[in-house]
């Protein structure tokens, strides 16, 4: 890999609506395959002004950096399985929604979070395909409606297109979930939970050389996770989701003996599942 | 480690005192690309590197092995510019067609040089798998290889697929001497192949054998060391590894990356019972074989990615 200078030109190129897509219309972005790196590698085209405003209309995204840590490796380790997290570290329970976004993406918009009134959630962490060199965002919509956004640098390339990672022997029926509690930061009351579905999230830009056809986009569009009948997190999410997503956050135990989830994929299919909570503690 | 190094010394020694035989062609010793590893089996080592323009992506190791009749040759390297020299040694040493060129997998420095083949009336050998692999992912590395590789050498590339595909296992006859070539389940990629010369007995074995260079993880962990279970099965003397710029002793080279291996599954297991997330699991998985690898830091952490995505569905 050569050496990467960012650069912010000043006319930044132009980005069709097809580039961002709708995170329902994944299909279309295949026709972006192959020119999201810019030929030109000395520079990443900063398209943030044009995503902008596609993404959250005319409100203006102030500087999150005092309300939001975003950790992301500065050099992926597999484009196709990157780890991102979202720490809260003040008035967490002011955030209302959390939008996360990949400049460089054929579909940018990766994910959008809500939080569960009362959820206490101050984390998620999930991963995500990265295309290109390009900056991750993370966007936080306070209670006032107001915005506040991070940005980090990733090098990455090819996680879209990347075929995904094996087929796995099947032995793991589509849709399998795996819901666990994990220790949550000593000291605090909040606890983490992982929940993991089995799912190809097809990005639909891979070919079938054989065919020429791509591989049609199947991914998960939407999850919903409630301790008991409280909505702790929904996300809506798209292509940019890596292979079997997963979703890991914190949260505050409300005493309620069950976990639940829900996720749909983008052919209409429901999955479901409950486990019980840990002895509450 | 070290019982394995003193059996590739003791075997490197057997090799050089037997280098009366066949009696090479002063060609192809003299461009010093290939050496003679047994009667009529020649090999080059690539460099235990990454790709680079530089290097041409002359990192994995090739070989061929000449018949009474015909010529196989075993992978052609990371680019066309190494194919043609691979294709160049073999008419140092030999006038006899070569007849079969056999991808031990789908990996671009195994395959990048088919196309300097084309022309020699071959008939291209994989994996039942092979096909299916590069049709899914040959695109993809024709686009990622071109910073590594540069673009001129990329135009110069085609993705040839195997048109005698291997399920059961299958025998090249080149003459008075016969190639066994198995096809494995998914392990270092979901399309090796091991090429077996009884006459010799002498091992290709692909990338299903890593010696020095750090193993690469990209068909299954599990199913890697499923095949470590029945892969020194073969009954080899010697091995070509797939990197690794020696000849080893068969089937103690498999040590070293078996405990790779299983290191990487257990620290996997065991950060993923700990709930240790992936992105610092990353940086602590294989770790302890840090200082055995050559090429450690450029793979480890992929490796550990995909030994943690992998075993945390167990």
């Amino acid at each position: 890999m050569g050496v990467m200078v960012v650069t912010t030109p000043n006319d930044p190129k132009p980005i069709g609506r097809r580039r961002l897509g709708a995170l329902a219309a994944a299909g279309l972005a295949a026709a972006g395959l192959g020119s999201a790196r810019a030929d030109d590698a000395s520079e990443t085209p900063d398209s943030w002004p044009v995503l902008r405003p596609m993404i959250f209309g005319k409100q203006q995204v102030a500087d999150g950096s005092k309300l939001i840590a975003l950790d992301a490796p500065y050099r992926a380790l597999d484009a196709a399985m990157v780890p991102i997290s979202v720490q809260l570290l003040a008035d967490p329970g002011r955030v209302r929604r959390l939008t996360l976004v990949i400049d460089q993406n054929p579909v940018p918009l990766a994910a959008r979070f809500t939080l569960g009134d009362r959820s206490g959630i101050g984390l998620i962490a999930t991963r995500v395909r990265v295309n290109d060199y390009t900056n991750i965002r993370a966007v936080a919509e306070l209670d006032d409606a107001t915005l506040r956004g991070v940005a980090r640098f990733v090098k990455a390339a090819g996680g879209c297109s990347a075929p995904m990672a094996k087929e796995e022997a099947g032995s793991i029926a589509l849709g399998t979930m795996r819901f666990r509690e994990l220790p949550g930061k000593p000291g605090t009351a909040l606890r983490e939970a992982q929940l993991m579905i089995r799912h190809p999230n097809n990005s639909g830009m891979q070919m079938d050389q054989l065919t020429q056809l791509y591989i049609p986009a199947h991914y998960i569009t939407s999850v919903r996770i409630f301790q008991g009948t409280d909505l702790l997190l929904a996300a809506e999410t798209g292509v940019s989701m890596a292979q079997n997503p997963e979703l890991r956050f914190s949260f505050r135990p409300n005493g309620a003996s069950t976990f639940r989830a829900e996720a749909i994929d983008n052919k209409g299919k429901h999955f479901t599942g409950e486990w019980p909570a840990e002895a509450a503690s | 480690m070290r019982a394995t190094r003193r059996a590739v010394l003791s075997v490197g020694a057997g090799l050089a005192s037997g280098f009366a035989f066949g009696a090479p062609a002063s060609g192809a010793l003299r461009s010093n690309f290939v050496q003679p590893i047994a009667p009529g089996i020649y090999a080059h080592f690539g460099q235990l590197a990454l790709t680079t323009p530089a290097n041409e992506g002359d990192i994995a190791n090739l070989a061929f092995v000449i018949g009474k009749r015909a010529v196989a040759v075993i992978d052609t390297g990371g680019s066309v510019a190494v194919g043609a020299r691979l294709l160049e040694a073999v008419r140092a040493v030999t006038d006899k067609p070569v007849r079969y060129v056999v991808n031990t997998h789908e990996h671009p420095d195994h395959v990048f040089g088919n196309a300097a083949f084309l022309g020699t009336g071959c008939v291209f050998v994989g994996h039942h798998n092979l096909p299916n692999s590069l049709a899914r992912r040959g695109p993809y590395y024709l686009r990622s290889y071109r910073d590594q590789l540069g673009a001129a050498a990329i135009a110069e590339v085609r993705i040839v697929p195997p048109t005698l595909l291997v399920h059961a296992p299958v025998t090249l006859d080149l003459g008075g001497r016969r190639l066994r070539l198995a096809a494995w389940s998914p392990a270092h990629s979901d399309c090796d192949l091991t090429v077996f010369d009884d006459a010799t007995g002498t091992l290709l074995s692909g990338d299903l054998d890593f010696l020095e260079h750090v193993p690469v993880v990209d068909g299954s962990l599990e199913g890697w060391l499923d095949v470590l279970r029945s892969l020194p099965d073969i009954p080899a003397r010697m091995v070509l590894p797939g990197h690794g710029r020696l000849i080893a002793a068969w089937p103690v080279a498999t040590d070293d990356e078996r405990r790779y291996l299983e290191r990487l599954k257990a620290d996997s297991l065991r950060m993923i019972a700990e709930g240790v997330p992936l992105e610092a699991a990353t940086a602590r998985i294989g770790i302890s074989e840090r200082s055995r690898w050559e090429l450690f830091n450029a793979y480890n952490g992929r490796n550990a990615t995909v030994a943690y995505t992998e075993l945390e569905w167990e």
